[in-house]
């Protein structure tokens, strides 16, 4: 190889398929050089493209966090093409994997400040590599809060998670979903009314958001209502995506290429760019 | 540059079946109405007059290009980690497939060869080489042709370039009574001149620079399109504006296929049987399902969006991120083969010179 060529994947194995939702599968896998394996270094926040050979390409953030580096997991809704042929794929079969693309959360600039995480459905899967991250380095950060939402019980993913998250005494955990559903003991409503009846201090905190268009539009909203500056928040994007580096051309909002400008930005940054999200 | 030297007319075909020698030669050919950069054969209809129809991009960025194979390999028995078992998945085999064809291009125009630079900015940057392009940029040589007689819809010295521009070129050839006055810009340009098919051009000069002057004459004054860098911005939101100006697009593309600077591209995959390729393609922002995700959410969904989204990247974007450089060389081919007549010398223009009636 004459040079690092941007387009050419790793091979990587996948070692467990875990069945989310009914149409959520997180993936973990490892790369089949255990030298690149063992070297490989990321960001909180910075995605991966996702190879099924023969069908093609998806970009997903790398969920698990950089202090855990035995497996690179993937949480994949199944919408496309490449998202249904890998949710048919299992433990030990091979894929493609380019990583790491893009910029991670501004995990350096958070440090010191109270965090609070407001995740919606599969919008909790680029929170959860900072919410780890962050938990693994405790001493770093003030008080950690999650509002996790999802449209019911089933719906939500990282599950068999939880009753850690809600165990320890250094996280404080909020669930939510949409309607009444039998034997739920949590929060019942959309998340950002949620947010606004939690009525975090935005004294020294930043607000990390991820999920669905419409649940960020209104958690925007109560974040602002809440009296959060636009330089205390942050958010991550989706865009169609090809070459993951910044050339082929379409995930670009002006000048800005979510692919390696984001897909993290804060609302201060978003605000910057020309509206077209 | 180098010394001036001359290539008679009588003598183009054998220099370029001279060049042929290890390279592929591409040269501009009529076919029916359009004139096209094919291989040279013997009988071809070779067209060095009229500007060619579409850009020499394809030389260095083929509308079609594989990037890697794959193939289903048979299973190897390895000395395992200890967690393998015998019914191990097949393993794929993934295989590069860098460009090492070498090509010379003869008769590109200055704007055509331009192009190439707009790409390097982005494809070959710090953190980022695309070896696919920079191998092609590197295996290929432009021999250009100097505008003699510039078109209705040419611009290039509106985007810094020019009727006799260099740049991207190995050789600039500039038509004079008889031939053409030939330089070298570059080493291997050079090399391509020492053939003893040329003479000395050195008395020819004077004629060569007259040449080029009246082609400028013919241009006129160039436009400043500088302010368009925030223009464009101020008026993202101006929906009305961009309503007007794409009205008449019907988003077919030819613009950007034409365009010698348009390099966004797809990525697909195909295969038959146990084996594939991964393919790079040309792609065009003017389609609907450039930018449709997966979801079904579009961000531009109207063609008013991505005619913005064109004439925004060439005019604003890009110059804002690389040293104000116009992402465009005025070649025109995009006014010229619109089938509705969309002119983005017009768009910038009235976008620079666009005033709110309600403010």
């Amino acid at each position: 190889m004459s040079m690092n060529n941007p387009y050419l994947p790793e091979m990587a194995t996948i070692n467990e398929v875990i069945e989310e939702t009914h149409n959520i599968k997180t993936f973990r896998v490892t790369l089949n050089d255990t030298e690149k394996m063992k070297n490989f270094t990321f960001e909180p926040g910075q995605v991966g493209q996702l190879s099924v050979f023969g069908v093609g390409e998806s970009t997903f953030v790398i969920n698990s966090p950089p202090t855990r580096m035995d497996y690179l997991q993937f949480s994949v809704m199944r919408t496309g093409e490449v998202t249904t042929k890998l949710h048919s794929l299992e433990a030990g079969d091979q894929i493609g994997v380019r990583a790491p693309l893009g910029k991670c959360f501004p995990y350096e600039d958070m440090k010191g400040k109270d965090i609070i995480f407001v995740g919606g459905g599969i919008g909790m899967a680029p929170l959860r590599t900072l919410l780890l991250y962050m938990l693994d380095n405790r001493k770093d950060y003030g008080n950690i809060s999650l509002l996790y939402g999802a449209r019911s019980p089933n719906d939500m993913a990282y599950s068999y998670e939880l009753d850690e998250w809600f165990s320890r005494k250094d996280l404080d955990t909020t669930l939510t979903i949409d309607v009444e559903f039998p034997d739920w003991k949590h929060r019942v409503g959309l998340i950002p009314n949620v947010l606004l009846e939690m009525n975090p201090s935005p004294e020294n905190c930043v607000a990390v958001t991820c999920g669905p268009p419409i649940m960020i539009k209104f958690t925007l909203q109560a974040l602002k209502k809440l009296g959060f500056e636009d330089n205390q928040i942050v958010t991550t994007l989706e865009k169609r995506m090809k070459c993951g580096v910044g050339i082929c051309g379409r995930c670009n909002i002006g000048g800005s290429y979510v692919c390696k400008d984001g897909p993290a930005y804060t609302y201060e940054q978003l605000k910057q760019l020309p509206n077209e999200l | 540059m180098s010394e001036k030297k001359f290539l008679k007319n009588e003598s183009v075909i054998p220099f370029i079946e001279g060049l042929a020698g290890g390279r592929k030669v591409l040269v501009p050919v009529c076919e029916g109405d359009a004139v096209i950069y094919r291989p040279y054969r013997k009988d071809c209809r070779l067209e060095l007059t009229r500007m060619p129809t579409i850009s020499p991009k394809d030389a260095t960025f083929p509308r079609t290009e594989t990037l890697m194979t794959f193939k289903q390999a048979p299973v190897a028995k390895t000395e395992g980690d200890g967690e393998g078992d015998s019914d191990a998945q097949p393993k794929l085999e993934l295989t590069e497939t860098l460009p090492e064809e070498k090509v010379v291009v003869f008769g590109s125009r200055p704007c055509g060869a331009r192009g190439k630079s707009i790409f390097t900015r982005v494809y070959e940057t710090e953190d980022v080489k695309d070896p696919y392009f920079i191998g092609r940029r590197d295996n290929t040589l432009f021999v250009s042709i100097a505008c003699a007689a510039p078109e209705t819809t040419c611009f290039c010295t509106s985007v810094g370039g020019g009727p006799a521009d260099t740049t991207g070129s190995d050789v600039i050839l500039i038509p004079v009574d008889g031939g053409y006055v030939a330089e070298a810009v570059t080493e291997h340009g050079a090399e391509l001149l020492q053939s003893d098919l040329l003479t000395s051009g050195a008395d020819k000069a004077g004629e060569a620079e007259a040449v080029i002057q009246k082609s400028m004459e013919l241009l006129g004054d160039a436009d400043d399109f500088s302010i368009a860098r925030e223009k464009l911005i101020e008026l993202f939101d101006n929906d009305e504006f961009w309503f007007d100006m794409s009205a008449k697009c019907i988003s077919c593309g030819t613009c950007t296929y034409l365009c010698p600077t348009c390099y966004c591209f797809n990525i697909t995959d195909e295969t038959a049987g146990k084996s594939g390729k991964r393919i790079r393609t040309w792609d065009t922002c003017m389609s609907n399902m450039f930018t449709m995700e997966a979801s079904g959410h579009n961000p531009r969904t109207s063609k008013a969006n991505r005619l913005k989204n064109r004439v925004g990247h060439k005019f604003s974007y890009y110059p804002s991120l690389h040293d104000k450089v116009i992402a465009c060389c005025g070649c025109g081919r995009c006014i010229k083969s619109c089938p509705a007549a969309v002119d983005i010398r017009e768009i910038v223009k009235s976008a620079q010179e666009y005033e709110d009636v309600n403010e």
